[in-house]
């Protein structure tokens, strides 16, 4: 890698995550957190680091293994006027706290019409990659955007990751904030060096809701959030070695979704291929693609194409599981398809 | 109740298969990940936690079991596993991702089955409970032999499926045991800081069923007391709740620089190990030191052609990750 310019300050997505949490802590007394193993340990994916320390036990809370417990508390506590930020270790576990999630979190604002709200952030670690099999390793992206009345977000670079973090914390509704383990820049989990990325100190909002075009292009869209960004960008840097030249939308939010900027891309290039780790069935794949195609169809040059996970769930040897995953490769495939 | 002498040898021999799998397991796991650890890395990659200093709970238990019985198993699984007699050399393949592995690769280390003995795993904290009950339940409807096991840690027991578990046990009168290893550590955090209680034992009241707590991780006296709850259970007299002190000589995972640990706790804990502790009473017992060595022995072989038969083992066609959805 390069030797990067001084006045850079290179953050990974997890030390940008806590820095965000840790500013707001410090500006605002009633964001505090809730988790397994987010205290002294500094959270398993390294994004609580050094806030145990800064603000004690009270106000960085180790939970025992009861995310039904702390998150409907996390409910009460923010229609009681306070911000917390909970963490469920990996989105997998979803499944044994799902009512205080979608019955509770998400609907609160709507039965009180509107006149309670939920400012709460739930993150949660999504992805697989390194062979930890079917309980640990799902991005579960279209389970959590298909609920109405939770805002989602996913950062593919630590810039976005503080940014959405701090608009996350400051928002009145309740955000599930996914961050993908092969992004946290974490050597242990096998991370991809493109999302560790320069992050300004001071503090700033990303804001939620509106994507991204991280490449220009004129023959095809490309589509993705997360790792699927990274593997769009690769796809990318091979096409035009060819001519091809890719354009690359960083969804960042899934809800509410920038349907407008992936519809203004394809309309120019006439091409789309949505690239989506998630279930390759009634996720975020089949929205995009619908977007498009109900807007506008005649902009298509091609049928639009996806490029994800299959319709099994996530094995645990490494050539079963790397055959599932989203790759450059599989772009390019899908490209010379069209 | 105690144990024959052929139940005791039993005990210790299955311990020494365990630590020893369990050993080489963890040389095996390091292959490939030095001197950067990337858990993606080597001929056994994700997550590996593994049983070390836990042995006694899982013979103590399982000693009183046949294959008819279930056993539920944790995250934590490999202990059990061995001890409930799952094919050593299928599993230790299943850990290694080859075909010949008990799921053909697709479940790996936390998520092993091997329905001819009755055994199924989940990497869900809790989530050994309500199937242990289920497999009860259906034992009992169907005036069928055998009962069930579930095995969980201390820090499953503040999730609510232990707690509507229990209870589903309690008000059906199911022929189920519920096992809790307590290693006083759920990752980082103590159980003194997650369980409002100082001993889950006590929890059984609020289920209608008897509880018991049992210190010092003595195979002894577990095989006393989880013998009593199965034989319990045989009898139609419903379910128990039984805590057992135990103690993790390793990491929640291998990677973990267990930084959260006091000062000195690795080393007393490696000083009242249950394996040399065992033999030591043995001896003391009256068997022999030869015939304890022979069994080791034994049981390093065991190990050692599990190993490599999972290593020598072909991979199955990647696309077997497409099969397998559906029956």
């Amino acid at each position: 890698m390069l030797d990067q310019p001084t006045n850079e300050r290179r953050l990974t997505i997890a030390r940008a995550m806590a820095e965000a949490m840790q500013q707001e802590m410090q500006r605002d007394p009633t964001v505090f957190l809730m988790g397994e193993d987010i205290g002294g340990f500094g959270g398993i994916f390294g994004n609580t680091r050094g806030l145990f320390e800064e603000f004690g036990k009270e106000r960085v809370r180790d939970t025992p293994i009861s995310e039904t417990g702390f998150i409907s508390a996390a409910v009460g506590a923010a229609m009681d006027g306070m911000r917390p930020v909970v963490e469920l270790m990996f989105v997998d576990f979803f499944g044994v706290c799902f009512d205080a999630i979608y019955n509770q979190m998400a609907k609160n604002t709507y039965f009180s019409g509107g006149n309670a709200s939920v400012p709460m952030v739930l993150m949660t670690s999504t992805g697989g990659g390194y062979s930890d099999a079917g309980q640990h390793s799902q991005c579960l992206y279209g389970t959590f955007a298909h609920l109405p009345g939770m805002k989602v977000v996913s950062p593919s670079n630590a810039y976005d990751a503080k940014g959405l973090m701090t608009a996350a914390v400051r928002d009145d509704n309740p955000v599930i904030y996914m961050f993908h383990k092969g992004l946290q820049g974490m050597g242990w989990l096998s991370t991809e060096p493109g999302a560790t990325v320069n992050t300004p100190e001071s503090d700033y909002s990303v804001e939620i809701g509106k994507a991204k075009v991280v490449r220009e292009g004129r023959d095809v869209t490309l589509v993705g959030l997360a790792m699927g960004v990274h593997n769009a960008l690769k796809a990318a840097d091979r096409l035009a070695e060819e001519g091809v030249s890719a354009e690359v939308v960083d969804l960042v939010s899934l809800v509410p979704l920038d349907r407008e900027t992936v519809i203004n891309s394809v309309a120019k290039t006439g091409r789309l291929i949505v690239v989506d780790e998630d279930y390759h069935s009634y996720g975020v794949s089949g929205e995009i693609i619908a977007t498009v195609t109900e807007h506008d169809i005649s902009k298509l040059k091609a049928s639009p194409a996806r490029v994800t996970y299959p319709d099994v769930p996530i094995p645990y040897a490494r050539h079963m599981e790397q055959l599932c995953l989203p790759n450059p490769d599989k772009i390019i495939a899908a490209y010379r398809k069209m | 109740m105690k144990p024959t002498k052929e139940q005791l040898l039993w005990m210790y021999e299955t311990m020494v298969v365990s630590r020893r799998f369990e050993e080489a397991i963890e040389k095996v796991y390091l292959e490939g990940k030095t001197p950067a650890f990337n858990m993606a890395s080597g001929p056994i990659p994700g997550e590996m936690h593994l049983s070390n200093g836990q042995e006694p709970v899982a013979v103590g238990v399982c000693a009183h079991l046949d294959a008819r019985d279930t056993v539920t198993a944790t995250h934590r699984p490999h202990h059990q596993a061995i001890a409930k007699g799952v094919d050593l050399n299928r599993m230790a393949a299943e850990i290694f991702g080859k075909a010949t592995g008990l799921s053909g690769g697709r479940g790996g280390h936390m998520h092993l089955f091997d329905p001819a003995v009755n055994f199924a795993c989940s990497g869900i904290i809790a989530e050994s409970c309500g199937p242990a009950c289920g497999a009860a339940l259906s034992r009992k409807l169907q005036k069928k032999s055998g009962i069930a096991v579930a095995f969980l840690g201390e820090g499953a027991a503040n999730q609510g499926a232990f707690h509507e578990a229990l209870n589903l046990a309690g008000v059906w009168k199911l022929p189920v045991v519920f096992v809790i290893e307590d290693n006083s550590w759920g990752i980082s955090v103590p159980k003194s800081e997650a369980t409002a209680v100082a001993r889950n034992d006590v929890r059984a009241a609020g289920y209608g069923m008897p509880g018991h707590y049992i210190p010092g991780n003595d195979p002894y006296a577990i095989f006393d007391i989880a013998g009593q709850a199965i034989a319990r259970a045989r009898d139609g007299e419903g379910p128990t709740l039984i805590e057992i002190e135990t103690y993790r000589l390793a990491g929640h995972f291998m990677g973990d620089a267990e930084q959260y640990r006091p000062k000195g706790e690795k080393e007393a804990l490696f000083a009242k190990d249950p394996i040399p502790k065992m033999r030591e009473r043995l001896i003391a017992e009256g068997h022999a030191a030869e015939s304890l060595d022979t069994l080791e022995k034994r049981a390093e072989a065991r190990v050692a052609e599990a190993i490599s038969f999972a290593r020598d083992s072909e991979y199955a066609p990647e696309t077997d990750a497409l099969t397998a959805v559906f029956v």
